[in-house]
Formats: C-alpha cells, structure tokens, sequence
C-alpha cells in the first residue's frame, strides 16, 4: 500500500468513525482508537495521539453551535474545567508509566461504559432543585431552551461533580479521548444538571481538557501528521454529517445496532490486552 | 444582586456565548484548511511506502516543538504544514479561554476571573512547557 492509499483508507475509516460517533453521541475520538489499533495495526500511542487531535476539532465545532444555541452552562464548564485540566494533565503523565495493554483494557472498559449510556434511556428533567449554598455563590444557576419557553433550573453536588470531572480529565489524557460519558455523568448525576445541558456542557468542555494533554503528546512524538491529517479532516467531516442525519431522523434503533457494534469493539481491545496483542 | 444587575449579567452572559460560537468556529475552519492544505501537499510529494505506524518510533525532534514546526512550514515542509494546522486547533479552545478571561473582567467577575486564570495557567504550562522548547 502507498501512503496516497493507506490515507485514503484512513480517511473513509474515520469519516465512519466520526459519524457513528454523532449519531450514538460517543464522539469520533473513541470509535477511531479501537479502529486504528485492531483494522489498521497502528501502534496505541500513535492511534491515541491521532484520536485526542479529532477530538479537540468535532467538539470545538459542535460547542459553537451549542453555546450560541444557549444550552451550554459556561460558568459550570469553566469552572468544572479546573478539575478536567489537572486531570488530564495527570492522565498524559500516567500513560508513561502504564503499558500499552493495560491502556488497552482500560479503554475498552470506559467504551463499554460510554456504549452503555448512549443506549440508555434519556433521563427526564421533572425534579425541581432546592438552591445550593455553593452553586449560588458560583452564580451557576441557569437558565435553558425548551418547547415550553426558558426554564431555570438549580445546580448542586458541586464537590462530587469536581470529583468526577478530574477522573474524566485523567481518563481524557491517558486514552486520547473526550471522555464525554463520565463527564455527563457527573453533570447529570451529580450535580442534577438538566440532560441536554449537561451533554451541551460536556462538549463544551472537552475541546479544553483535550488541548490539555495534547501539548504534551506533541512533545513526545505522538501526533504524525501523516496519520492525523486523514483522520482528523475525516472525523470532523463524518461528525458533521452525523448531527445533520441527527437533527432529522429518530435514530433509536440505529443507536443500539451502533452501540452494540462499538460494545463488540470494546471487547475486542480487552481481549488484545489480555492477550498481549496491542 | 437585584434584578436589572442580573438581567445586564444574563445578556452579558449572552453575547459572550455568540462571540464565543463565532471563535471556536473559525478555528476550527482555519486549522482544518491549513491541515488540508498540507496534506495535498504531502501526498502530492510523498510517493513513497506508507510509513509503518505499526511500531512506535516517535515523531523526528521538528515535529514536536512550536518552535520546530515554525522553522519547517518556512521551509514549506508539508509535514510541518500539517502541524501547524494541529497546532491551531490546539490552540483554538485555549483562545476560548482567553476571551472568557476577557469576558468575566469585562463584567467584574472576579471569582470566575480566577477560576479561568487558573484553567489558562494550566494549559500555558502543559502547552509551552512540554511543545514550547
């Protein structure tokens, strides 16, 4: 294979990966790992420096549509941010201690994990907060669009959702990814966030924590321009593509044929790990 | 806080959202078009064998610093022209940072002035102290 195929090959990969990573919600970067080290043979790290540079570009353009929209919280973002970026700053130095296949496994793991709430049923934003002591002296009570007009709404839990957020920076340096699912998880869960505010903010949020650690996998020789070009044109195109088809077709069903696929992935990369393989 | 002040808080909040959107947009467009632009450039040059991405050698020293990439897109190297296009996108929610900085000075928000300045910090040390030698 020349380096004109071997692109071309990568570019359409991507372009997959980045729209099955709209449509479930996963992001590109998590669906392009699993396919660069298990399809393409590409070495972890390089497959991880490729996937963190896709990141920062799907999340940074799908942000700039959100936050006009009005649903991103960007004082809970900026805030929770303090926590993402030590942790990602510490997931990129804890990748130069572990080996690829325990990388590996753990991946797989957190893509289970990501694959599993994609699929569930979105929660219902019914329960009214009481105001926190906190997350009023933060200012970080909002308002959001919905069909009835803006409604406000509460935030609480703000030391557990720190708590949570510096567990997704970590994970966001070590794997190369966004880690939108813990992030969710800890604006959602945590801090009662409403839901779409909460995935709006997380997508908000990744582009910094990315940016965070992806200094320091350029230092180390982990970003190939030659492998990240095809892969970042490939997954912002394919993202973009995917929010379209999203806005206009239910794609319940299309989520969980994906999601399942993404799950047989995961344990594909586990299953490498054990054995050795990546 | 009475109610026009947090009225003014909530249209500040507003504006800063737009202009935020129209950052992060543009960034991304710059960067993806400078990658572009560099990879037809590279594949143009680069008939070559595929490089073997299967074993990890790491990148040669130009491609790992800021400093480095500059001197090869002077060059017109196509891989540093690449680069800087990753570079820029780097850099795209870090210019994110600064303007929210701006933002919440602009307001008189000095707890999130903080709050921003330390993300800001962060990023400043990880970015020019790892790339920046």
């Amino acid at each position: 294979m020349n380096t004109l195929e071997f692109t071309a090959v990568v570019w359409v990969g991507s372009l997959l990966a980045g729209f099955l990573g709209a449509l479930t919600g996963l992001g590109g970067g998590v669906v392009i790992v699993p396919l660069l080290t298990l399809v393409f043979h590409v070495d972890l790290k390089y497959a991880i420096g490729a996937a963190l540079v896709s990141v920062i570009a799907t999340s940074s353009g799908a942000a700039a549509a959100y936050v006009k929209e009005g649903y991103s919280n960007v004082r809970v973002g900026m805030f929770l941010e303090i926590a993402t970026t030590i942790g990602a700053i510490s997931g990129a130095g804890l990748a130069l201690y572990l080996k690829a296949n325990v990388i590996a496994i753990i991946f797989g793991v957190v893509l289970i994990y990501s694959a599993y709430t994609s699929i569930r049923p979105q929660p219902h934003d019914s329960i009214k907060q009481q105001p926190d002591r906190l997350a009023t002296w933060l200012q970080m009570d909002s308002t959001y669009p919905t069909a009835n007009g803006l409604e406000s709404y509460h935030v609480s839990g703000i030391p557990l959702g720190f708590l949570l957020m510096f567990v997704a920076g970590v994970l966001s340096g070590l794997l190369g990814i966004g880690s939108g699912a813990v992030k969710v998880l800890a604006m959602d869960k945590a801090m009662k966030l409403p839901f779409k505010v909460s995935t709006t903010t997380s997508n908000f949020m990744i582009g910094v924590t990315a940016a965070a650690s992806a200094g320091i996998y350029l230092s180390r020789g982990y970003i190939d321009p030659g492998l990240a070009m095809p892969v970042m044109i490939g997954v912002l195109m394919g993202s973009l593509t995917g929010a379209r088809v999203l806005a206009n077709a239910n794609v319940r069903i299309l989520r969980i044929v994906f999601s399942t696929v993404i799950g047989a992935l995961a344990l594909e990369m586990i299953y490498s790990g054990i054995t050795g393989k990546i | 806080m009475s109610d026009t002040t947090a009225a003014q808080h909530l249209k500040a909040d507003q504006k800063m959202d737009a202009i935020m959107g129209i950052l992060l947009r543009s960034g991304v467009i710059l960067a993806a078009s400078i990658v572009l632009i560099g990879g037809i450039l590279f594949l143009v040059r680069h008939k070559t064998p595929v490089t073997d991405y299967h074993i990890f050698s790491g990148e040669p020293s130009d491609l790992r610093s800021i400093a480095g990439i500059f001197a090869d897109v002077k060059a017109f190297r196509a891989r540093g022209l690449i680069q800087l296009g990753l570079l820029v996108l780097i850099a795209t929610p870090v210019a994110r940072v600064v303007f929210s900085l701006l933002a919440f000075m602009y307001q008189k928000d000095w707890k999130y002035v903080v709050f921003t300045a330390i993300v800001l910090g962060l990023l400043l040390y990880s970015l020019l102290g790892s790339a920046g030698a």
